[in-house]
Parts: structure tokens; sequence; C-alpha cells
């Protein structure tokens, strides 16, 4: 009898398991058919963007091959490199602000310190693009809107406002023990020692995650780049690029290649993202685990 | 919390205040509210001293060249236009610059901004010249300027860190939106040509937004309809289905939970305006999912995607849900493991099954926690600009609308500013988006746990 019974509860749970296996089975299919597709569609040798099979008829390496050697109208490497330049500086800076800022807000008593958190809350609720004109008017007018000037303007524009972003970093500051910080000050070391020598080492995740999501920014925004850099197309970043492969006059030939500078551009951001996400996941989680 | 509050002044009471540099500050310290850095010269502060009145003279340079006039155009706005007299001489048209009240607007701005930044600094350099006095008569030892340096390392760790962040906060966020807002109380719009000169109007365009009698004001009240409607489905649908999403492969049972997780994280690694744009292609009415379907025979009509105002609704919902379940996974898993096993222990023996559970264990518990994160998806949706603005572009769009049947308030903004040049329209709902945002985050936020009792983490 008790054989019997655990005899059907174990099938019981077998069906279980294959519905559920099953069920995540279809899910992943539905979450990576797009991506598929990309893939398929930058291999594909028809031109254009219509199509009457899901798979290619023909395959062919020549959008890569033209995506990065026909560079009349759309100068696609040359608009990776700009976007490089870009991440580069103003990851640097992103990092060093949000850091700093999250650092105060966690480790320091000041009388500005709440009215701090609360003005960045606020700030965070406005509609980050509203003040779009603005800024760009404000970057006229400090010169930054012509030429070269057009990289500083991008690097500031992704920059500068960054330290609003501190509340994960603070979260994770706030999960290393203060009992650490206090030991170091009995032996005499000053706050930016203990900034510098303790609490970062020990934020290995969080940094990394900030460096991770500062560092794609301008890779991933194009409503910004687009109206600093206006006409400018040797300052295009690579998304303006891409999504201008997508307008009309462009789409028929643009289409293929299209799909291609969207592999060579995921391709490096994912591979770096899911090496990555564990620091995420322990960045969310807090330093020492309870 | 009254004691609280009290506790806290006292935390930060300061001895050396500008109160009392005022009433109790002796002749060189009330000096120094005229001219800047007299009290440190007094007690051979040579090097602050000097920074303040160097401070002081470049303010008082730059008001006298440009702050005054800036700030007495602010008012009118400028009123010369551009005009062309014709020089007989040179037999051509001769342009007077004219005024820009966008400039203007821009420069009285931040020369408020500047004079506001100078008294800051005006008190601060009283109250350090009255400390150096207070400290100099109880025969107490007055930082040099090397230690003043060094105690930015030290004590004064916040002021070093905090300039740089605070000052861009400023000039690229604070110091813009002011702009946009002023804008809003201007007819900066191609309405009435008013792009180059432009005035004060008061609260007119409010009224103009909030009428339901005029076209924008309908317009108004059908979008935010609309964007709370979204904001609450892609918001909520998100959290429940990644949620389970999470548990599902958490099970224990579940095999190859990396590779699971692995094909739902790849869709975030690619870059989301390139998958959308990608998705907006395949669901044209001549796009591939079309194609292929009536290649299959299912379906003799392509399917209104975009076209059809429920059909475009519900594509936009479902397909930001295939955007953001992952990321809710993500940054749920961490959290639903540490929910403490011994609940799920005793739930089982107390016969519960997995509805029950969820309902009762694991729901509650992660919404106490992730309260915090909810608020910032939904603000995230209702400012949510990439996903409608790069699927359906706000379509279908009804003949002359501005905005169209998905268009949220943001998208709506970024139509009426960029390609209808309505400035000052568009500033006005920026402002009631911020105030629909404010409403709702701060009643929630308020009520959590991790904002009343921050440290009661540790």
């Amino acid at each position: 009898m008790a054989k019997q019974i655990t005899k059907s509860y174990k099938t019981k749970k077998r069906i279980k398991n294959v519905i559920v296996h099953a069920f995540l089975a279809i899910l992943a299919a539905i979450w990576v058919l797009p991506i598929f597709w990309v893939i398929l569609t930058s291999f594909r040798a028809e031109p254009g963007s219509y199509v009457d099979s899901f798979f290619p008829k023909s395959y062919t390496l020549d959008n890569y091959v033209k995506l990065f050697t026909d560079t009349n109208i759309l100068n696609f490497p040359k608009m990776f490199l700009n976007t490089l330049i870009i991440a580069i500086f103003s990851c640097i800076i992103s990092c060093f602000f949000v850091l700093s800022v999250a650092y105060c807000m966690s480790r320091l008593r000041f009388k500005l310190r709440k009215p701090f958190m609360n003005i960045a809350m606020i700030l965070g609720l406005f509609p980050g693009f509203m003040s779009m004109i603005a800024v760009y008017y404000i970057l006229k007018t400090l010169g930054l809107s012509e030429g070269g000037m057009i990289r500083v303007a991008l690097v500031l524009v992704y920059s500068a406002g960054s330290g609003m972003g501190f509340y994960i970093a603070k979260g994770f500051f706030d999960t290393i023990p203060k009992a650490i910080d206090e030991a170091a000050y009995i032996d005499g070391a000053t706050k930016w020692q203990v900034f510098t020598k303790l609490t970062i080492p020990l934020s290995k995740p969080i940094i990394v995650y900030t460096v991770l999501t500062s560092f794609l920014a301008p890779w991933l925004d194009f409503i910004f780049a687009k109206v600093i850099c206006r006409a400018n197309s040797d300052y295009y970043t690579v998304a303006i690029g891409l999504w201008n492969m997508l307008s009309k006059e462009y789409i028929d030939v643009w289409y293929t290649r299209f799909a291609a500078g969207a592999v060579c551009v995921s391709i490096p951001i994912a591979i770096l993202f899911v090496y990555l996400q564990r620091y995420y996941a322990e960045g969310m989680s807090g330093a020492v685990k309870g | 919390m009254k004691f609280n509050k009290k506790k806290k002044m006292k935390e930060f009471q300061d001895p050396y205040s500008f109160a009392n540099a005022v009433t109790e500050g002796d002749s060189m310290t009330k000096l120094s509210m005229v001219i800047m850095g007299a009290g440190h010269f007094k007690h051979k502060q040579f090097i602050k001293g000097a920074l303040f009145l160097l401070f002081e003279l470049a303010f008082i340079l730059f008001m006298v060249t440009n702050g005054f006039y800036n700030l007495s155009k602010l008012p009118g706005l400028g009123e010369a236009a551009q005009e062309g007299v014709w020089n007989e001489a040179k037999g051509i048209y001769e342009y007077s610059t004219g005024d820009n009240s966008l400039t203007i607007l821009l420069y009285g701005i931040a020369t408020i901004f500047l004079l506001i930044g100078f008294i800051l600094v005006w008190r601060l350099c009283v109250k350090s010249s009255y400390k150096s006095q207070k400290l100099a008569s109880e025969g107490k030892h007055l930082n040099t300027f090397k230690e003043d340096i060094a105690s930015l390392l030290d004590e004064n760790l916040a002021g070093l860190l905090l300039t740089g962040p605070v000052l861009g906060i400023l000039i690229f966020t604070i110091l813009p939106l002011v702009y946009m807002i002023s804008m809003a109380f201007t007819n900066y719009s191609i309405k009435g040509n008013h792009l180059v000169l432009f005035d004060w109007v008061g609260l007119k365009n409010f009224g103009t937004v909030l009428n339901f009698n005029n076209s924008i004001g309908k317009e108004f009240w059908s979008v935010l309809g609309w964007t709370l409607v979204w904001a609450v489905f892609a918001t909520f649908l998100n959290y429940l289905f990644g949620m389970l999403l999470a548990i599902l492969i958490n099970r224990k049972e579940t095999h190859w939970k990396s590779f699971w997780r692995f094909c739902f994280i790849l869709s975030i690694a690619v870059p989301q305006f390139v998958s959308l744009l990608i998705m907006r292609t395949m669901l044209q009415p001549e796009g591939a999912v079309n194609v292929l379907l009536k290649n299959a025979g299912w379906i003799s009509t392509s399917l209104p995607f975009f076209t059809d105002v429920t059909w475009a609704r519900v594509s936009v919902i479902v397909i930001n849900l295939w955007v953001g379940i992952p990321y809710t996974m993500m940054q749920v898993t961490g959290i639903l493991q540490n929910i403490p096993a011994e609940l799920y222990e005793s739930a089982k023996i107390d016969g519960a099954n997995a509805f029950v559970t969820f309902m009762k264990i694991t729901l509650p518990y992660m919404l106490f926690v992730t309260t915090p994160y909810l608020i910032t998806q939904f603000t995230g949706n209702v400012n949510n600009f990439n996903v409608i603005y790069l699927l359906s572009g706000g379509d279908p769009t009804p003949v002359g609308a501005t905005a169209g049947k998905t268009d949220l308030l943001v998208t709506w903004l970024y139509k009426l500013t960029i390609d209808k040049q309505y400035y000052s329209i568009g500033a006005v709902i920026g402002i009631f988006t911020f105030i629909v945002l404010a409403i709702v985050a701060l009643v929630t936020y308020r009520n959590t746990g991790s904002y009343k009792d921050e440290e009661g983490f540790m």
C-alpha cells in the first residue's frame, strides 16, 4: 500500500517536472527567437526587409564586409570608434561620481545628507529628456555643440548627472559592517584612506556593476545623441547609425547590414553582460551575506 | 517622530552659525560681510582670505559686465525683433542682431544660479571668519591652509567627494529643468510665431492643457488615462510573471538552471533599441510575422499589430513583457533565495499547496522587500519612452491629432517639442508627468520600511 502511494507520488512528480521543463523550453524559445532571427538576417543574401520564409534562401558574409567597408553614406567603423571613446570617458567619470556620492550618503553624516537624498529622488521623477532641449542650449552656450566638441558634450551628458544614480551602490555600502571602518579609525586612518583602502576593495561586485552600466549607456542611448549630434554625421554614435539604417531611404539596401551591425554591437555587450551578471546579482544582495 | 527631529537638529547644531556671526562677530567679522576674507586676514589665514576676496571680485566683475544686464532683461524676455535696414552706400540689407528670448531666459536663470551660489559662499565666508575669531579668542589652534586642505581628506571628505557630482547635477540636471519649467509659463511655441521672441503668459498654458473643451485638453486626459493603465499593467504583469519565472527556475527539481537563466538574460544583453526595432519591422503589416502566418495559411489578412487601437495597446504591453520579465527575474532571484526555508517547511507540514504558499508566503515577503523596486519600475514605465517610441511610435494616430492612441505623456511631450515645436505646451506636459509620478512615489515610498528606518536593515 505504502509502496503504491510513493509510486503514484513519484509519477505525479515526474509529470509535473516534464510539464515545467516543457513550459520553460517554450518560453526560452520565445525569448531567443527574435535574437536568432537577427543573426539569420545578418547572413541573408537577399536584400530588403521583406521576407517570405523564416530561413534565408542563401547565406553570405557580404553584409558584414559591406558594413565595415562601404563607408560613403553611413560610416559604421567611425561610429563604432566614436561610441567607444565616449563610453570609456563617460564610464570613468560616472563611476567616480556614483561611488563618491554613494559613499558619502552611506558612511558620512553631514547636514545636507537627507535633503540631498530627497532632492535626488525628486529629480529622478522628471522625465529625463524633458530638459533635453535645454541641455542642448546650455551646451551650445558653452561652445560644445560644434565639431570635435560634440564628443565632449556627449561625455558630459552621459556622466554629469550620474551622481543621482547612487541608490544601488549606497545600498551595497550599507551592508559593509561599520565595525570595519571603526577599527581603521582607531588605527589612525583618515576617512579618505578608509574609502580608498577599505570600502573600494570590498566592493568589487558593485564597482563592476557601475562600470558596466555606465559603459553601456552611450551604446544604448540614441535620443540624446540624436538631439546633440543633429546633422554632424562625423560624430554619430552606433545607436544613431543603426536607427538611420532603418529609415525609409536606407532600409531596402541597409536592412541586412543593420542586422549585421546589431550583431556586432550586441556580441561584445552580451559577452560582458553574461560574464558579469553574477556581479550584478551579488551587488544587489549586498557585500556580506547574513 | 518629534523627538527624533529634535535629536537630529542637535546632531548638526553649529556653534559657529551665521546668526551667531551676525550678532556676536567682532568688527573684522562684520567687515567680512562687505569685504570677504577680511576676518581671515586678521587671523593670518592669508591664502584663505585671498581666495574669498578673489571670488568676490570675480563675482562683482561678472555682475557689472553681464549679470545685471541679464537680470534686467529677464522680466521682458527681449523686445527687439531682428530688422533689416537698407544700407544705401553698400547696397545691401544690414540686419540688426535682435533679441533672442531663449538666450535671454537661459542667461537670466544662470545668473540667478550664480547669485545664489555667491550668497552661499558669502555666508560660508562670514561663518568661517567668525569661527576664526572665536577660536583665536579662546586661544585654540587655528587651521593653516595646509591643514584645511588635509581636512578635505578626513572630516570634510564629503565636501571633496560631492563637489564634482553636485556641480554636474546642478549644471546638467537642475539648470535645464528650471529652464524648461520656466518655459511652461511663456508662449514659446510655433503657434503665433513665438520661436524667437516670446513673453511670460502666466498660467495660460496650464489652462489650455487642463481644459476639456479644446483639442489639446481632450488629448491630455486621454493620454494621461492610457499612461496610467499602461504603467499599472506593465509594472504588475512584469513583476508577477518575472517572479513566477524565477520561482520555476529556482525549484529544487528544475534541471539546467543556469541554461534557462542564460536564455532569458540573453535578451537583456541585446541593446533594447535593437530588439525593439527588430520587433517593429517583424510586426508590420507586410513584416515577417504576417507573411509567415499568411504563407502557413493561418490568416488571410494581415494582423493589425500597430494599426488598430486595441491591438496596438495589447501589442506594446505584451512586447514590454518580453523586455521586462528577464529583468525582474534577475532582480528577484537573489531575494527569493533569502526567504527563510523554515517558512516553506512549516507550510508544507500544514499541507499548503503551491498556490497557497505563493500567495501567503512568497508574495507578501517579496512585496515587503521590493516595494522600492516596484516604485522605480512604475515611474520607469510612466517614463518608458523607448518601448513606445520604437515600437508603435504612438500610432495609430487619429487624423489631425497630435497624440496617438498608444502615446504616453513622455512620447507625446517628445512629439510636441521636437516635431511640432509647441515648446510651452510640452513643458506643461512634462510638469504634469512629474506631478503624477511625485504623488505616486511619495505616497508609497514614505510608507515603506526602508525609508522610515534606514538603519534598521543592519
